[in-house]
């Protein structure tokens, strides 16, 4: 254990975050092209040509999983930020919040597309008013609120305020897509992969875990991106960045 | 390797549309997200050496304005 601590709060303030991000995106960017393609290169030429009661279409589960855990994960986090940034009154919390909603909104998307790409051929149907598949749609619908209720209100605090409460109640909606293939009837299949078992080939497994760690990865860098430019249209005249803008 | 040819890998047995139509939309929209962002900071660096004169601008508008 190193004695030296490092001043978190010192990173709650964009001035000293902003530099920080920028040193980390790269850190997280590399790794995320080098895993999606580590990912894909299993799931398409090392898993075995056909499974023997799913067919080919399985090989969808290597990005549909991935997305759906990331829509999940990116909402709860997007929470907990903007929550902090509501409470605590810390502008970064608020700009976090704002900078993780497209991303999973995103792949919020991505798992709705996919899931419908794997429901023709394996239900017959494009979609179902499912538990799991409205929960799902409902999120979505949360990330879209999110994003247009801040953008909708000028007052930059009041937004932030806004942004939180709707977040925040939303959270509800997360335990509820989690849970509803347990708790009603449903077409979609039950986990996949839970603390005790896998139900998959290992070199499936393995595809999917590779995939699973690519998005998280690209989400880290796609959100410090994206949290570097609301910081600087948001602080555009505070004197730190005035200075600093002549070296980016 | 496990596919005995190219045209049965891009045919994935029949189901080569929703497969390659997941993955596609998948790299189609996250590819989508890395070049907007790249473009939002673009235009923020073309705004940027304005920003220097953001008293000057002030001024003007304020003149637009009477």
């Amino acid at each position: 254990m190193s004695k030296q601590r490092i001043n978190w709060y010192k990173y709650a303030a964009p001035a000293n975050f902003y530099p920080l991000a920028g040193k980390m995106i790269p850190l997280f960017a590399i790794p995320a092209a080098i895993l999606f393609v580590w990912g894909l290169y299993v799931g398409f030429f090392v898993a075995p040509p056909t499974d023997a009661q799913q067919h080919e279409y399985y090989r969808i589960i290597f990005i549909h999983v991935p997305a759906a855990w990331m829509g999940m994960f990116l909402y709860v986090l997007m929470a907990l930020y903007a929550g902090v940034g509501w409470a605590f009154n810390a502008r970064l919390g608020s700009m976090m919040a704002q900078a993780i909603a497209p991303t999973g909104a995103i792949f919020t998307f991505i798992s709705l597309v996919t899931g419908s790409l794997w429901g023709r051929p394996a239900w017959g149907v494009w979609w179902v008013w499912d538990a799991r598949l409205t929960s799902t749609l409902i999120l979505m619908f949360l990330y879209i609120g999110f994003i247009s209720l801040q953008s909708s209100i000028d007052d930059v605090r009041r937004a932030d305020r806004a942004g939180a409460v709707l977040a925040v109640v939303g959270v509800i909606n997360v335990p509820i897509i989690y849970f509803s293939v347990q708790w009603w009837n449903s077409l979609h299949q039950g986990a996949t992969i839970t603390a005790k078992s896998f139900k998959m080939a290992p070199e499936m497994r393995t595809a999917m875990l590779i995939l699973v760690g690519a998005c998280w990865l690209y989400s880290i860098a796609v959100v410090l991106v994206r949290v570097r430019h609301i910081i600087r249209e948001r602080e555009q005249e505070a004197p730190w960045l005035t200075e600093s803008l002549a070296e980016i | 390797m496990q596919w005995a040819s190219w045209s049965e890998f891009f045919s994935m047995g029949g189901f080569g549309f929703y497969i390659w139509g997941s993955y596609g939309i998948t790299f189609f929209l996250l590819g989508a997200e890395v070049l907007m962002l790249l473009k939002r900071k673009h235009n923020l660096t073309k705004r940027a050496p304005r920003l220097k004169s953001h008293e000057g601008q002030l001024e003007t508008s304020f003149q637009e304005m009477q």
